[in-house]
Formats: C-alpha cells, structure tokens, sequence
C-alpha cells in the first residue's frame, strides 16, 4: 500500500486542489505557481492543501512544505493554528522607508487596524521614490501614513492600480518590433548584433557587470537546447528603476529580449518577477500574451512569479525557483551558461540590460558609449531615494559624481538636510561618506572604497542620519534574507546583527567574521552582507563606540 | 601513477589527484586531511558547510574543496592564513550553537573544533528548539543540529524516502514538521547514520525498559562495544550489518558496504534486533502436560520444563513410534526460510536419511513455489537471473505484484536511485503501492487479471513487429504455440478483463520491448494465485521474445521474501528435489545422492505443505518436526491448519518462542536467534553470504545446527560435524552451483555470487548470457490462458480480500512482534479500505471491523487507503490477534502448489 504513515488527504482538499490545477498535468516546476494559486483563493496553504497538492504532483510532503515555507509570502498554517486574517499590510521597512518613518508608522498601524488586518513589516517594495510605502493586499499606498492605509482597507482597496503604459499597438506605431523583425527577416545577421553590444560596452544592469555581448557570445557556443531567464526580482533595498521602465515602455525590454532569444537560438524564455509587482504581473502577462500572438514562431514564453526571496535576485538562485524549489543558489562551477536551468545552458539577464538593446543598435555602439562622464561609458539608470529633493529614476552618464547626480538630476538634497554619506548600490554595496561623493559612479570604479555600483541603487543620508543604523537595518535585512545554505551567510548575518546591536561593537570579531562572509559565502548575498558594517568602520568611526 | 590523474600544487607540494577525485579526497589521501562537515562519502557533496574551504591561487572567494576537482597545475592552499580563518570560523560560529552539553560524544564538529584548535565560541548562542522525543528508535535534538542537510540527502537522495525536508531559511522538518513519530517516516535510519552530531540519535531498542525511564543513546551505549560483522535477519535483499555487542546484547546495528546493500538498511535491519532479549525467548526445553488440550492459546503452564536429553530423546522416540506404527510416509518435516544453508541442508537431509520419505518443505511453498516451478520449466534455473543492483543499467523496470518499499525496502532504494537517474519504472499492481509514486505508468489493473494484462502486452509485442527474432530463433523454443496464444488475446478483448485500456497496454509494451535494458522483479501478486504459474509463465515469455535477458539490466527478479529463501531451496527443503533442483524421482540424481549420504532414498516425490497439513487433518501424516517455521500462522485456511498440526500425534516443534505452532507441539526444543549462530545465507541475488554469533544464547537454548544433529542421532544417523564449516563443505559437493565456495573462501570475502564452480570463478551475478541451463539449452515458451480466482465475489461476499505484509513486520511476526521498536511503530492489525467504501459502510479510519469469509472470520481496525481498488480490502497476516490466514482460501496453484493468498471472497459484518 502507500505508506500508512502518511496521514489521508481531506475529499475537500483533494478536490480544492484538482479545481486548481483546471486538468493540467501538474509539472513539478509550477509547484511555486501551484501554491500561489492555493494562498490566493484560501488566504494561506494549508497541511491538508499541501498534502493534497503532493499527492496530485506525486511529490512528498516534505519537497512541497520546504518550498512553500522558503518563500515569505506563503502563509502555510499547520494543524491547530490560527490562519491569517484575510488581508495583510506590508509595510516596507528598509533603509529608505526606515528614514521616512516606517518605524512609526508600523506601531500606529498595528495599532490603529487592530487584529482583523495582519500587519508585516517586509523589505524593499521597490518603490524607494516615494517612501514610506504600505502595500494593502496588492495595492501600493506611496508617502503612507496611517489615514492612508486605513482609507485603502476601510475601501477595500486591495488592488494594484495598473500603469498607463505603451501598449503592444503604441510601441509598434513608434517604430517597435522593426529591428525585431528586421532580425528574423535576416536583414540583421547575429554577428553584427553581438559585435554592436560588445562594441557599446553594455554590461549587465542586475548588478554583476558581466558584459552583454560577451555573455551572448558564450551561450550560443553552447549544447542546444539552449534556455533563457530574464531576472526581474529586483529586490536590492532602494532599486527600483526595473519597475521603473517596465511602467512605461515593457515592449522595449521585450523586444530586447526576442532579440537576444534571436542571437542566442534560445528554445524557451523564462521571465521571473518578484511578487510584490502585482501590477506589473497583470502587464506583463497581458503583453506577452499579446506578443504570442503576434510572434508565433518565437519560442515559448513563461512568466513566472516569485514568492517573496530576495536571494532569487541571485542568477542560480532564480533557476531553482523557476523550477519549482526553493531559492538557493548553486555552487559555481558549473556557471549557469553552461549548466543552468534543467541543466541546460541558460541565457541570464535582468531585464533592464534587455531593455537597452534595441536602442543600443539602432542608434549604434559609439553613441552609448559615447554617454560617459569622468572617463567611463555609457548610461546608468540611478535609483536614487533617501534625503534628496528629486528622488527617482535618474537617467545619467555612467561615471557621474554622487555630488554632481544630486545637483543636477535630483534637485539638491531636501531642504534642511545636509550630505553625510550614501548607499552607492543597495543594501550590499556598502555606505560611503559625503567626502567620497566626487567619486565617479560606475562599475569597477568603487572596488578601492570597499563597495560597488551593483544595480545603482543609491540611497542618500543627511546628517540627520546613522551610518551605523542603516548598517544594522542591512544586516538584520541580509539576515532575514539569507537562504540558509552555507554557514558563514546564515549563521554569519545572523550572529553580526546581534553584534551590531551591541551598544559597543567588538570590532575585531566583526572583522574575523566579516572576512569569513566575504571569503566563504556560496552567493553575493553572504560576501556582500558585511559591506554596510565594514564602511561604516571604516568612514564612520565615530559612531561606533567599540569595546 | 595513474595515467589520467592530475598533477597540482597543494600546500607547496607537487601531488596527484585520481580522475575525479575532489580536492578534500586528494588532500586526505596524500595526508593532509581538510576539515569538513557536510561532505560525506557515500553522499553528493553539498558544499554548503564551508568549513572545507581553500584558496585557489587566482580565484577571489575560498572554495569548498569536498566540490572542487582539481585542474592541471592549479596551485591549492588548504592551511593558508586565510583559508584557515574561514576554516576555523565556519567551526566557531556552529560550535556557538551548539547545546552545552553535546548531542553525541563522538561529534564530527567537536573533533574539527578540536583538532583546529577552536577556542570558547565567541558568539552568542540561538534560540534552541526543544528536543523531539516522538519516535521509538530515535531521538531528534535540533539543538545540536548543524545545517548540514546531511540527512536530508540520506533520507531523499540515498533511500528515496523524502521524510526529510529543509524548511524555512534552514530547518529540518518532517513532512510538515511534524513530531518525527507522527511523521511519514519509515525509520530507515539512514539519517541518523549520517548525522555528524547527533542531532538525529539512534536509541537502544530494549523491550525490557520500564515505559518511565529514560531511552539510552545508542551512540553512546556502543562504544567500546565487541563489533561483528554479520547479516541482517530479515527479507531476502541480504543486508550487511555490524552488531554492537555489550554484555550479549546488540545495542547498535549499521550498515556494511555489502554487495547488496551499500550501508543501507532498514528499519527492520537497523532497530529489530532486541527479539534476541525479550523475555519471551523459550530458553529450556518443554514437553507437553498430560491431559492438556492442543490449542494455538496454550501458554507454558500446558508444558513442563525438560533436560535436553529427556526432551530430544522424548522427540526422537514420537517420531520413531509414528514411523513404526504408520510408516516412513506418516512424518513430515518443515525446514525454515529463515534458518542457515547449513540448516536447511541438514534438516533436508535429516528427514530424507532419518525417516525416510521426501515429506520435507518450507515457507518459500507458499511465496514463490509456482514463480520456481514456472522458471524451471521455462529456463531451467529457479534463481534470479540478474542481481537487483543491475536497476542501475536497467532503462526500464517492470515491478508487478510485488511492494519492494514494505517488503525488500533496501531493494526498492536502489530502484528509487535508478529512476532518479532517469530509468523508467512501470508498476503493475492493483494496489497503489509507495512504489506507484515513482512510476511513469501505474498500470492498476483488475486483481486476478495478470495472464490477461500480460497476454495482450505480448499480444502488441507480436503483432506491433516489437519481437526480437534473432533472440527467439537461437535462444529459444515453443515461441509458435506460444505466439498463436496470445494473438486472440488483443489489447482491445484484455482491456475490459484486466481493466487498463488498450492504448496503455500498447505503450507499456512497446516501452518494455524496445527498450535497451529491461528489468521484471515480481512478488506475491504473482505467485499467490491459483494461475500464479501461469502468471510467472507469461512474465519469463516476455523476457524471452523482446530478449530481456541474458545481460546487464534486463532479466527476471523474483523478490525472494526471507532472508535465505533462496538458499534453503537450494539446499534441498523441497519435497521433489534434492539439493541444486535434482529431481527426486530422476535416478541418477538419486543416486548421486545415495552415494554420497551413504542411504537409499525414496524415489517418491514427497508433499507440499498445504497437502501436509491436508494429510494430518486426514490421518496420513501423524507426525511432524517443525523447525523455525510457524504453520499456525501462515498457513491458508488456520481452522484447518490448526486443526491439522492439533490432530498430530507427535509435533516436534523447534523455535525461539512459543508460537502459535510450538503451542500446539508435544515437544519444543528452545533454539537460537539469527545473531546467536554462525551460518551461510543465500539472498535474492544468489550471493552466498555469512552471518556471524554476535550473542550467547539465553538460559538453555541451543544452536539449531546441535539440535538438528542431536535428533538425528537419535534417529539412528551417525552424524558427526564440527560446526556449519563441516556441513557446508558437504553441500560443496553435493552442489555443483557452490562448488567453488569454500568455507574459507566465504569466511574471508563475507560474499560470493553462485554460479561458482571453481575456486577461481568470481562468480557470476548475471546469469543466461550464452545459454539457458535447461536440456536442449533453449527457453521454454509456455502458452497461458486467463483463468479466474477459485473463489469470486458474489453477492453474499461482495468483497475481494488480499492479504500481504507491512514495511515493520515480517513474516507471521514471530519476530518482529516481540521487538519493542517494530512493534510499537505497526502495534495492531488493521483491515485496509478504500475510503469511500468505507465511508459507505459508514464507518471511519480507526473503526473496528469484521470482516469474514467462508472460513472464517476476524476483527481489526479500519484504515483507508486510497490505493486500493474500490470493493478490494487488506489484511497483512502478521497479527496473531487478527489472523488474516484464517480467512484465506487454501485452494492450490495446480503446478507450484501454492495457495490462493491473494484472492478470496469477503464480506465486511
């Protein structure tokens, strides 16, 4: 018989489940899709849910619970516990929320909506522009305060409004789709295409800095089939400029991405996006559906959701959620170009580098490249948010100034604040001061600081601020990130946090454990995690009493 | 050197890497070991501890030397500043975690820490769950649990069990975090094996501890214990084990790296040994008190306590009375699957010599004695043609009426590893069995139907051109006859019988013949059956016209069920052959034999067990010596069994307990157990193997081969063997397949596969590459056609009735039900049900039913189980308390004399 220690499934369950799956054949890859469907129509996932969900994809109990209590935004309620109440305010508390007062508006709203509304701090939303931010069910409530949020849950307004975007038939009327089409009709031959993004001098926008053409070079020497995933998790506190650009004009980065699917011969696409962009959920699958319809030949097209993981961000990490597991990365080698997604080569890229494509060759490599300032090439797309007067997505010469992009791109600081120091990039680059703001801004140029661009994410601090609280807000956010695979990440961020909440730090033991993090990590998520507490010893000292 | 090993530079020194070999492996064989934690050999290397990490010379991070395999000329530092930082962090931060008394004394972590020169960890320790005490072999102490996901790859990657999860951002769950004794866990122990601090523990398994006092770590109670490598007691699969000996007790049992087995047991092999000690173990002799009514409920106050002289001498006079009174045709003994070759031969030849008849038969009469018959008759050889860890060449694996995850669970293991690394697995079973989950095609077809299932996938294989000519024309004969069978058996005429549909029946067959390697294991779903011949014919026709067989990953694997069917076959405990399959009515096998014993044998073929016990119920036979087997239980039909074994005038009963067959006996002669005796056993892939005493026998029980001896010279036989070596060395020549096993040769590599005629030969675990071993060396196709069950359901018993095993029980539960740990995990008989029959009988899981059939009837607990075919329920025959055999039907295979355990009518009272 079947294993008679495994308890029965409910007749309920069993048929809630069978509904859900509408008579697909359950793939196990779709497990994360499966369990959203169960916690959007139930509110959360139940044992009884869970177990039926195993026996209909003929998996165990125990692969279906580890990758549905992975992921933050599953609410599993086990046997005798209480379910969540039926709708949930997140209220973003990283490092730009945190400044604009999340703290405060966290306790007023537990408070004031009491036990019929379950209230989360999370982080980053990615809408660092407008913090605060309170997402009620889907909907995001920008500059949040509590009259806000009671408003959107006394109204029920639980949806994401959509974006007023350029649309299939707009993007076409602009000229859309011609180098696309002029690509499969074989008026563009891949060599040229690969050599323009070389020439340009695109890198990868997710932070990492790999080099487009390169990249697109190596994945066609390839064994076919050969895969694609595009990552829009962007989830590094203070990035916003993905949600940003796939707003107004998604078909530009979808055309950039049949692009590269073109160069690359790819057999099937894989597009991850964060959870917490519902609206953009709703455009996408729109859209894509939209260009299904007019590219039937283009290879399938997959929109995946993801499930509240920062750590998905990470490329490997971002494979084993597309295929249903949980997020955590692979060791390297193999790199995923070779061995990546099924255990095939896979062609990965955030989205924003895809974005950059057709611009990039209609209007020629020289004039990208051409963009630069302070010796660098190109543009960068800043995410710019904290204590400056214009926050936004910026977009800017690559090797502008911190100094220079807030004067003229984001309108001085706020009146009243003063420049104390920044993020460069996120939560993981690492704080610089405001004597280093003339540094120019680009990949490779802040290695010497101990930081990095990464995703140019720049989070501005007045001397209103600490260095050392935004540092500790990093790590308890690294922390509660981590994925729980190597020790030095989930044991490391876990043991700094509670260090660095230490009235006086014990700076030598930060230091042994910040480079075991850094040397040991398996992903960037554990060798960047010390990055915020290193700087701040470093450019910061005087906010550190240290044993 | 070898010549594809690679030169790299590690810690300063030129070295050499195998092909393969990791950086950590390199770096320990040339001295020079890495800390490491969640690197185990036998296990993926998960990488994921980082305590093993080095510096590669031009890499900017460390790297985790258990995954990295070195390149050419690449320059490793395992002892560098900085790598040693990283080293001894990783071990500081999980030594900061650990409870303040540690888990296991011989922790993995604290000997790194140690070594390392660790100090005090500085950090500040989690929050520590509490300790998890549910499960009645092991202790779960999450506190002392390092991330390591050590067990989980055990518990998934290695068994295939999945109980293990990693949960959230680094827990360890099972199931749904459930307590680990209300989980799904089948309590494998391969977790615990792999644990390097004891965050999962083994307990001592002790039937005699008070309910209140506290469970003893088994890690800690072995060590310095007497290790003995040994065999595991149970299924026919044949683990490898060491005991952990303290004062005669075993406390501690592990896995050897045994040809069939690998370090894997299961929750049998691992934590049912403590039935050596329960108190229950008859340990002086007993004669019956006068007066005293036979019954199966005797208890020991209906006997009286003997010396062995008065009790062999009182056994050995009853059946000397009977024989004089009756004749040599009114004895009969059974031998035991359970007990050594050594045994068996002798037990064989005690009976043949001593009473002179050919009355002699075991257990394996009623688990495969119609597969036996069916392969002799097709390819000459009773015995598996291919090992079962031939799965690991096997593209396609075919498991038909058999449940290898309950009742060949290491088996199975290796089957779960095959199709994870991409083999095909088709499950052919009208229950949904674990196995099913695994499966490309469960094919759940109409119990009973096997020959018509079957019949229409040849049917496709013949008329779809899926044949292999060349095969059927150099390798066999009677394909013809056998062909025009099973045209008039389509797809299309089968499917409504059989119940699967046609297109299945089609893909399955054209899966199966055109597949490279091909594998068939089957069990008791094909041989318990009236046509459980015909069944096992269709299977080996199968084999031989797509040519799955004769090579690596293809064959024929009947499951054998205990732990030394096969070789108590081989031995002879066969009413109509002799040892190595020699008929008893061929004269010059007789003779062979005569020669060699020194006595004249009967010519007559003697009786099955089902027509011995049908002989004592008439008068025929009227007396019996029963070695180790338990008839009272297993046999169809109790009423009458019992009635039977009651009715004998003289029942000499030789066992550990008093079971339900020793209750009804004159005499028992107290035995010993597996671990209390040194022996040859033969497993399911023929590999001869040797289990070694780890224990002295309690009080005045005696070993089994002295008792075997001492009756026979009662019987006037002049036997004289020095121990199992002596007799063995006999077996050697009286059986050609042995003859190149030497006792010593057997001592010293613990595993020979026969086929092994010489001394030289390594043995020959693939068999029928070249040549079947039959007269005219070619395979037998044999026509058969769909016959149904002797008993159907009709109105007045609506229901079909299976009955089989559990995963924690085994046989009659002679054994398993008296060891605490197997017995509190499956305490109760239970009558598996669908659950909307069930439902509709009203009644719920846990209910108390009744189920009855012609025969008899029986009460026991309700459990659904929704793998069941509606109108089909189970009993496994186990419980003493719900005997499922009193409800079985003993009508008999008309060729392998087998009974009809699978298939009966029932009703639910």
């Amino acid at each position: 018989m079947t294993n008679p220690r495994v308890k029965s499934v409910s007749v309920a369950a069993r048929a809630a489940v069978a509904e859900l799956l509408i008579g697909e054949m359950p793939r196990r890859d779709l497990l994360i899709e499966y369990l959203h469907r169960l916690q959007d129509r139930y509110g959360h996932l139940t044992t009884d849910h869970l177990a039926a969900l195993a026996e209909a994809m003929k998996l165990s109990r125990a692969e279906v619970y580890e990758v549905a209590t992975f992921y933050h935004h599953f609410d599993v309620v086990r046997d005798g516990e209480t379910p969540p109440p039926p709708l949930t305010v997140r209220v973003c508390d990283s490092i730009t929320c945190e400044l604009a007062g999340a703290k405060e508006l966290l306790e007023t709203l537990r408070i004031a909506l009491g036990d019929k509304v379950r209230v989360q701090a999370v982080p980053c939303v990615g809408r660092c522009e407008v913090a605060p931010v309170a997402v009620v069910g889907w909907n995001p409530i920008t500059h949040a305060d509590a009259t806000k949020v009671q408003q959107a849950v006394a109204n029920n307004e639980t949806d994401a409004p959509l974006p007023d975007y350029l649309d299939m038939s707009a993007y076409r009327a602009a000229g859309g789709y011609r180098l696309l089409d002029d690509c499969i009709s074989g008026k563009r031959d891949v060599e040229n295409i690969i050599a323009t993004l070389e020439n340009a001098g695109l890198r990868g926008l997710g932070g990492a800095g790999f080099p487009a053409g390169r990249k697109w070079r190596i994945v066609r020497g390839q064994a076919a089939p050969r895969l694609m995933a595009v990552n829009i998790d962007e989830g590094e506190p203070g990035t916003f400029k993905d949600r940003y650009y796939l707003e107004r004009d998604p078909h530009r980065f979808l055309e950039g991405m049949l692009i590269a699917a073109w160069a690359v011969d790819i057999d099937r696409i894989y597009v991850y996006l964060r959870d917490e962009y519902a609206a953009l959920r709703v455009v996408l699958a729109r859209e894509l559906a939209a260009l299904r319809m007019a590219y039937p030949a283009a290879p399938p097209m997959e929109l995946r959701r993801g499930a509240g993981a920062y750590v998905c961000g990470e490329e490997s990490a971002m494979i084993e959620s597309i295929e249903g597991k949980r997020g955590q990365p692979r060791l390297r080698p193999p790199y995923v170009a070779e061995v990546g997604l099924f255990g095939r080569p896979t062609l990965e890229h955030n989205m924003e580098t895809l974005y950059w494509v057709r611009e990039i060759v209609e209007r020629g490599a020289e004039w990208f490249a051409a963009q630069g300032r302070n010796g660098r090439k190109g543009l960068r797309s800043f995410s710019v948010s904290g204590r400056v007067a214009k926050p936004g997505v910026h977009l800017a010469p690559a090797g502008i100034t911190l100094r220079e992009l807030i004067a003229e791109y984001c309108g001085g600081m706020l009146p009243g604040h003063e420049l104390y120091g920044y993020f460069p990039g996120g939560a993981s680059g690492g704080i610089l001061p405001a004597s280093l703001a003339d540094v120019p801004l680009d990949f490779d140029t802040l290695n010497q600081y101990g930081s990095f661009i990464g995703s140019a994410a720049i989070m501005v601090l007045s001397e209103k601020d600490s260095a050392r609280d935004a540092a500790l807000n990093a790590m308890r956010f690294f922390a509660h990130e981590s994925c729980g695979k190597c020790t030095p990440c989930r044991v490391g961020t876990a043991k700094a946090s509670a260090l660095m909440e230490a009235p006086a730090w014990n700076v030598p033991l930060l230091k042994e454990l910040s480079q075991t993090m850094m040397d040991a990590s398996i992903c960037g998520l554990g060798q960047a995690a010390p990055n915020p507490l290193l700087t701040v010893l470093q450019y910061f000292p005087q906010e550190v009493k240290s044993k | 050197m070898n010549r594809d090993s690679i030169r790299f530079n590690l810690d300063g020194r030129d070295v050499d890497a195998l092909p393969g070999e990791t950086i950590l492996q390199a770096a320990q064989r040339h001295g020079s070991p890495i800390p490491h934690l969640c690197y185990k050999e036998g296990l993926r290397a998960d990488g994921n501890c980082r305590a093993c990490v080095v510096e590669i010379a031009g890499e900017r991070a460390l790297a985790p030397s258990c995954c990295r395999v070195p390149a050419e000329g690449m320059k490793v530092q395992t002892k560098s500043e900085r790598a040693i930082t990283s080293q001894k962090m990783v071990l500081e931060l999980l030594q900061s975690d650990m409870p303040e008394q540690a888990a296991r004394a011989d922790s993995e972590l604290d000997f790194w820490a140690r070594k390392m020169n660790v100090g005090a960890p500085r950090f500040v320790r989690r929050d520590e769950p509490a300790p998890d005490n549910s499960h009645p072999a092991m202790a779960v102490r999450l506190d002392a649990c390092i991330q390591c996901t050590r067990c989980v790859r055990a518990c998934r990657e290695v068994q295939g069990n999945d109980v293990i999860g990693y949960a959230e951002r680094g827990a360890i769950v099972f199931d749904f975090a459930d307590p680990m004794g209300e989980s799904s866990c089948v309590a494998c122990g391969e977790c615990v094996a792999a644990c390097p601090t004891g965050a999962l523990l083994p307990v001592v398994a002790n039937n005699q501890r008070p309910p209140e006092t506290p469970r003893r770590d088994a890690v800690a109670a072995a060590q310095g214990a007497t290790e003995v490598k040994s065999l595991c007691p149970y299924c026919g699969v044949g683990c490898q084990v060491t005991y952990n000996v303290v004062d005669n007790r075993i406390v501690r049992v592990d896995g050897r790296d045994g040809p069939a087995n690998h370090n894997r047991l299961c929750v049998k092999g691992r934590f049912g040994y403590d039935y050596a000690s329960n108190p229950a173990r008859l340990t002086q002799p007993l004669i019956r008190r006068p007066g005293t009514k036979k019954s199966v409920t005797n208890t020991l106050a209906d006997f009286r306590e003997a010396s062995w002289d008065e009790a062999l001498d009182f056994a050995a006079q009853g059946l000397l009375r009977v024989m004089k009174e009756h004749g040599k045709g009114a004895l009969a003994g059974f031998g035991s699957a359970k007990g050594s070759n050594e045994e068996a031969y002798l037990f064989q030849k005690l009976v043949r010599t001593g009473f002179g008849t050919n009355n002699v038969d075991h257990c394996t009469r009623l688990c495969h004695a119609s597969s036996v018959a069916a392969l002799l008759e097709g390819i000459g050889s009773g015995a598996v043609s291919n090992p079962v860890s031939d799965v690991k060449y096997a593209d396609v694996i075919i498991v038909i009426g058999a449940n290898p995850t309950g009742n060949h669970p290491v088996a199975a293991t290796f089957m779960k590893n095959a199709i994870e690394r991409g083999a095909k697995l088709i499950v052919m079973d009208p229950r949904a069995t674990e196995l099913a989950r695994y499966a490309i095609h469960h094919l759940k077809f109409r119990s009973d139907t096997d020959v018509a299932l079957l019949n229409a996938i040849a049917n496709v294989i013949v008329t779809e051109g899926l044949t292999n000519e060349p095969f059927i024309a150099a390798r066999t004969e009677g394909f013809e006859a056998f062909r025009d069978n099973v045209l008039q058996c389509t797809p299309e005429k089968m499917a409504p019988i059989c119940g699967i549909d046609a297109a299945t029946i089609r893909t399955v067959a054209h899966l199966y013949a055109t597949s490279p390697a091909a594998m068939i294991f089957w069990g008791m779903g094909i041989s318990q059956h009236v046509h459980g011949t015909d069944n096992a014919r269709c299977l080996i026709a199968l084999a031989m016209m797509t040519g799955q067989i004769g090579r690596p990953g293809t064959g024929l694997h009947p499951l054998r069920g205990q732990n030394n069917v096969q070789g108590a076959s081989d031995a002879g405990l066969i009413p109509m052959m002799l040892p190595d399959y020699g008929r008893v009515n061929n004269d010059a096998v007789r003779h062979r034999f005569e020669r060699l014993w020194g006595v004249t044998l009967d010519p007559k073929p003697g009786l099955t067990v089902v027509e011995v016990i049908d002989a004592a119920c008439e008068g025929k036979v009227r007396g019996m010596y029963v070695m180790g087997e338990n008839p009272a239980m297993s046999d169809p039909d109790l009423n009458h069994a019992r009635h039977g074994l009651a009715a004998l005038e003289h029942l000499v009963v030789q066992d550990i307990f008093l079971t339900e067959t020793a209750a009804l006996a004159d005499v028992i002669l107290p035995a010993s157990v597996f671990a209390e005796k040194t022996g040859s056993f033969t497993n399911t892939d023929r590999t001869v193997q040797i289990g070694r005493a780890a224990l002295t026998p309690p009080g005045d029980a005696r070993q089994d081969l002295w008792i075997v001896q001492e009756l026979a010279r009662r019987l006037g036989l002049n036997w004289d063997y020095a121990g199992p070596g002596a007799v063995f060395e006999e077996m050697r020549q009286a059986m050609p397949s042995i003859a190149g096993i030497s006792w010593e040769r057997l001592a010293r590599e613990d595993a020979v596969t026969y086929p092994c005629e010489t001394e030289q030969s390594p043995g020959e675990p693939v068999i029928f590459q070249d040549v079947f071993p039959t007269e005219s060396g070619r395979g037998r196709f044999v026509p058969a056609q769909f016959t149904a069950a002797a008993e159907l359901p009709d109105k007045e018993y609506p229901l079909v009735l299976i009955t089989g095993r559990v995963l924690e029980h085994w046989h009659t539960g002679a054994m398993t039900r008296r060891s605490a740990v197997l017995d509190a995990l499956e305490p109760e008989a239970h009558i598996d049900i669908h659950p909307e029959d069930l439902a509709a009988l009203g009644r719920k899981a846990g209910d108390l039913l009744t189920l009855e059939t012609r025969r008899g009837k029986v009460t026991a607990r309700a459990r659904p189980d929704i793998g069941l075919a509606r109108g089909t329920v189970f009993m496994p025959f186990c419980y003493v308390e719900a005997a499922a055999n009193l409800l079985t039907n003993p009508v008999l295979d008309p060729v392998g004399k087998i009974p009809e355990f699978k298939y009966c009518a029932a009703r639910i009272a």
